[in-house]
């Protein structure tokens, strides 16, 4: 189908973009990559009266270091993330999650920020913020504001952010001496959204593991020196607490299954490859 | 702040497989509409309209993009090229073309425009892929009627071939 119609601005500049969603109040929508957007506008599941453009927006589109963190702008792509020539060495999850997220025609397009404020759940890059502990800046007529993914991630394709603010950039932490990394997800084919996704952090004391596409947001679980005869104890009550639900690509047992198979693999990958 | 009102018909300015061309659209207008019924370039395919299919990937500024996710109205200023931009002037057919023709990648042909967009990118920054590789790219396309086997082997086998001419 096509999209009903809307007043399309150019935002050639962040206060312009901003100064346009104040003004709209509430009426607007953020086209960055429009990989999610154009598809549920064309699908009349949204019907914004305003599109804000700001996928030429150049002062949005930049990666770059802040401190321990590395900072992606509102318009920079999936596979400008996926060039940056260090992300193998110092944000392994994000380049072992990223080749999973939609396919190479969709990530010369779909945006990092787009990702994190469609929030659906089952999403590989909420998943890698949740895990790491990261950061999203957001940004209104009014001041800014910094939130953890946890704050600002609230639910199913529901965040934080208001109305009028937008997500000006998102940060990743840096990986860290003595840290090893994993992911891994169960799709229906390559590219989809998974059914299961999980990643993992840890660093000899700490385990961190996220999971993706079972509890409406995605849920991240600590443990500290947890034994490997524990292992599959705690990741049984992990499965159990996250309330997964059946749905048309699997049932509730199914997902609960993923949990511990998957679970317990990504962090004994983690383990092995602490460096 | 530049703002174009719903209603109001745009003049777009940009290059379209080669050549400096004009065409009218509204805000709405997805790009695939635009390059079908506007521009009269048929060889864009529409499929699902929501970004699933693969069948209106076209190439913008060199870099494949669904065509149904993208507005008319935002390749004012930039280059698009369309599976009409593949075979030239006198109609023969690329290397990767003929290699479609020979390993049988196609019956219907309906999805083919979009994927030899995507295998013409994709080979350039990777001219020497494995089959996983491939397949991994091509899951952003669907094909009902080859399982995909004769696709694989049309892009492997140009791989190759590209290989064996630059040694």
């Amino acid at each position: 189908m096509k999209p009903r119609k809307f007043d399309l601005v150019r935002a050639e500049t962040t206060a312009e973009a901003l100064a346009a969603l104040s003004e709209a109040g509430g009426e607007a929508k953020i086209f960055a990559g429009g990989q999610s957007l154009m598809a549920m506008m064309n699908l009349r599941l949204l019907d914004p009266s305003v599109l804000i453009d700001i996928s030429q927006t150049a002062e949005l589109s930049y990666i770059k270091e802040v401190g321990d963190k590395l900072e992606i702008g509102a318009a920079t792509t999936q596979v400008e993330l996926l060039s940056w020539p260090g992300l193998a060495d110092r944000l392994p999850l994000l380049h072992q999650a990223i080749p999973h997220l939609g396919h190479f025609q969709t990530r010369n397009r779909g945006t990092i920020c787009g990702s994190l404020a469609h929030s659906d759940p089952s999403s590989e890059l909420p998943l890698c913020l949740a895990t790491l502990g990261g950061e999203v800046v957001l940004k209104s007529t009014r001041g800014e504001r910094v939130l953890s993914a946890a704050d600002f991630q609230l639910g199913m394709m529901t965040t934080a952010r208001t109305d009028d603010e937008l997500i000006v950039a998102a940060r990743y932490p840096f990986k860290k001496p003595g840290e090893g990394f994993a992911f891994t997800e169960v799709a229906q084919r390559r590219g989809d959204f998974a059914i299961v996704a999980v990643a993992a952090v840890a660093n000899g004391n700490t385990t961190r593991l996220g999971v993706g596409g079972v509890a409406d947001k995605p849920t991240v679980k600590s443990w500290t020196n947890l034994a490997d005869e524990n292992l599959d104890e705690e990741l049984n009550a992990l499965a159990w607490e996250l309330k997964g639900s059946d749905d048309i690509h699997a049932t509730a047992r199914y997902r609960r299954e993923m949990v511990r198979r998957l679970g317990r693999r990504v962090i004994e990958e983690a383990n092995s490859c602490r460096s | 702040m530049p703002k174009l009102s719903q209603e109001a018909v745009q003049k777009i300015n940009f290059t379209l497989n080669g050549d400096a061309e004009t065409g009218l659209a509204e805000p709405r207008m997805l790009l695939s509409d635009f390059l079908r019924n506007v521009m009269g370039v048929t060889g864009c395919h529409v499929g699902c309209e929501h970004g699933v299919c693969g069948a209106c990937t076209v190439q913008i500024d060199g870099k494949v993009q669904r065509s149904c996710l993208t507005l008319a109205v935002q390749v004012e200023g930039r280059r698009v090229d369309t599976v009409e931009s593949l075979a030239g002037r006198e109609n023969e057919l690329t290397d990767l073309q003929q290699a479609f023709k020979t390993h049988h990648g196609l019956q219907c042909g309906y999805c083919t425009p979009g994927i030899l967009m995507s295998a013409s990118e994709y080979l350039q920054q990777n001219p020497n892929p494995t089959e996983e590789e491939v397949r991994d790219m091509l899951s952003g396309h669907l094909c009902r009627c080859t399982g995909y086997a004769g696709i694989v082997n049309a892009i492997m086998a140009t791989a190759k071939q590209r290989q064996e001419n630059k040694s």
